[in-house]
């Protein structure tokens, strides 16, 4: 149907210029949201006070209600594991029986390690945390993989901090507030994260794929090196995450591309540590070796 | 409450319930974002933009196109999206709305429940490009079965709305 020839609401001249004003501001007010989005293309981290307030504000209702959720979210679990209880209990107990040889191995090689960091001269740096803290709530409906944690400023965390959980790497804080934190999650496209396989030690970079698995993509072209089950593990370059964190397992393996799933799954992990950020070179004193080197640079 | 308001206090009651309802749900359905559960994959429909496109499409003479910017920018802080994300998308939304209102002599249920499609489309696809430029690059597939199952659930969230407007407009 052809459009009526006039949008007049009446002879009112009020209700006229009412309605040309609302459609006015709702076209400057597209505008101003289009520059608004501009600015948060450009610079990520504006409008943090104005984000972090929010944050602050909601965090505690999904902190309430998390312990609920879980609880709901368990029942599901243990209905599933009854079922299937049989198959399960064979399925550990061959499990048990190769991480037990595993576990031998794996003394084996600590004493190995320890005796070659001896000989270095290295020693491991501990890792303090920043802070110990909740995850407490997810974007859902978005593209965006971010999760809540409920520590902010005030614990002491920082825009770029990592974080982890016991079972592996959970992403990067982003924003935070006085009392809650916004974290980007391994599995958000965004998130690229430096890796090597624990297998042999090919580096490789873990790229968000936003629907809760990573991508895999390693460094030399031609042969994929990925096998089902290899596991990755952060490998320190480039700073920002700190080495041997465990971040996924490769689960399908086509042609060239290699997904894997995050191996802490934010929606089960309880507690999560954020970490101060890596930083190799500025932290690790100048080893006699610089310092000769700098030396006879000068000379 | 009776009828007939008995004091000029009911009648506020009445005015203020006739007028806010329809916004104070759309906040509450921005507010179902905080709900305390980790989703690993964008499958969840957005209520928000669902409750506010059922008021709209169902009662088009009650606002006008710039209150969806004070609602858009509460969606967008409370759900953590870039600010103006949800403020120009649903802003947008009821200008095209106001245009196919004009071009379009009737309306009935299923093609209301078509332009509620096309316009979640049309606000999926806009949030997915403002996640492109902001470094999150993710094929469009990933989003195909949040986008069928907030398709699927714009009738009941509009079954939901209608029952409010009854209350709303009940005396």
């Amino acid at each position: 149907m052809a459009p009526p020839s006039t949008r007049r609401p009446g002879f009112s001249r009020r209700a006229q210029y009412g309605l040309f004003l609302g459609y006015v501001m709702a076209v400057g007010g597209v505008l101003f949201a289009g520059l608004l989005l501009v600015i948060a293309v450009i610079d990520p981290s504006g409008f943090n006070a104005l984000k972090g307030l929010a944050l602050d504000v909601t965090s505690p209702v999904s902190s309430a209600g998390r312990g609920v959720s879980r609880f709901f979210g368990g029942i599901g679990d243990s209905v599933g594991n009854y079922v299937q209880a049989g198959n399960q209990n064979a399925e550990l107990k061959r499990r048990l029986q190769e991480s037990r040889r595993r576990l031998i191995e794996a003394q084996a090689t600590e004493l190995e390690n320890k005796r070659l960091k001896a000989l270095l001269g290295l020693t491991r740096e501990t890792e303090n945390p920043v802070a110990v803290t909740r995850i407490v709530g997810s974007s859902f409906a978005s593209v965006r993989r971010l999760a809540t944690l409920s520590a902010g400023a005030s614990a002491g965390v920082q825009p770029g901090q990592p974080v982890r959980s016991a079972d592996g790497l959970v992403g990067r804080v982003i924003e935070t507030g006085r009392w809650a934190s916004r974290v980007l999650l391994v599995a958000d496209s965004a998130s690229n994260v430096p890796v090597r396989l624990v297998r042999d030690g090919t580096p490789a970079i873990a790229t968000g794929h936003g629907d809760g698995t990573v991508d895999l993509k390693t460094l030399e072209v031609g042969k994929n090196p990925f096998r089902r089950g290899d596991v990755l593990v952060t490998s320190g370059v480039g700073g920002v995450y700190p080495p041997d964190i465990p971040v996924a397992v490769v689960v399908s393996v086509q042609g060239d591309r290699t997904v894997a799933k995050p191996l802490a799954d934010p929606s089960n992990v309880e507690y999560a540590v954020v970490l101060p950020v890596y930083q190799a070179l500025a932290d690790t004193p100048l080893s006699e070796a610089t310092e000769s080197a700098l030396r006879g640079a000068s000379q | 409450m009776s009828r007939i308001a008995g004091s000029s206090r009911d009648v506020a009651l009445l005015g203020f319930r006739r007028q806010w309802l329809p916004i104070l749900t759309t906040l509450a359905a921005s507010l179902l974002a905080l709900f305390p559960y980790v989703a690993s994959r964008p499958i969840v429909p957005d209520f928000a933009y669902l409750v506010l496109l059922a008021w709209r499409l169902l009662r088009p003479e009650m606002w006008q196109a710039h209150i969806a910017l004070p609602l858009g920018l509460f969606n967008d802080l409370v759900a953590g999206l870039p600010v103006g994300q949800s403020m120009a998308l649903w802003t947008l939304t009821f200008l095209i709305l106001d245009i196919v209102d004009s071009r379009v002599g009737w309306r009935d249920y299923w093609l209301d429940w078509l332009f509620a499609a096309a316009a979640i489309l049309f606000y999926t696809a806009g949030g997915w490009y403002v996640a492109r430029e902001m470094g999150s690059v993710v094929p469009f597939e990933v989003l195909l079965p949040q986008l069928a199952l907030s398709v699927f659930a714009y009738p009941l969230v509009a079954r939901l709305v209608v029952a409010l407007d009854r209350w709303r407009l009940a005396r």
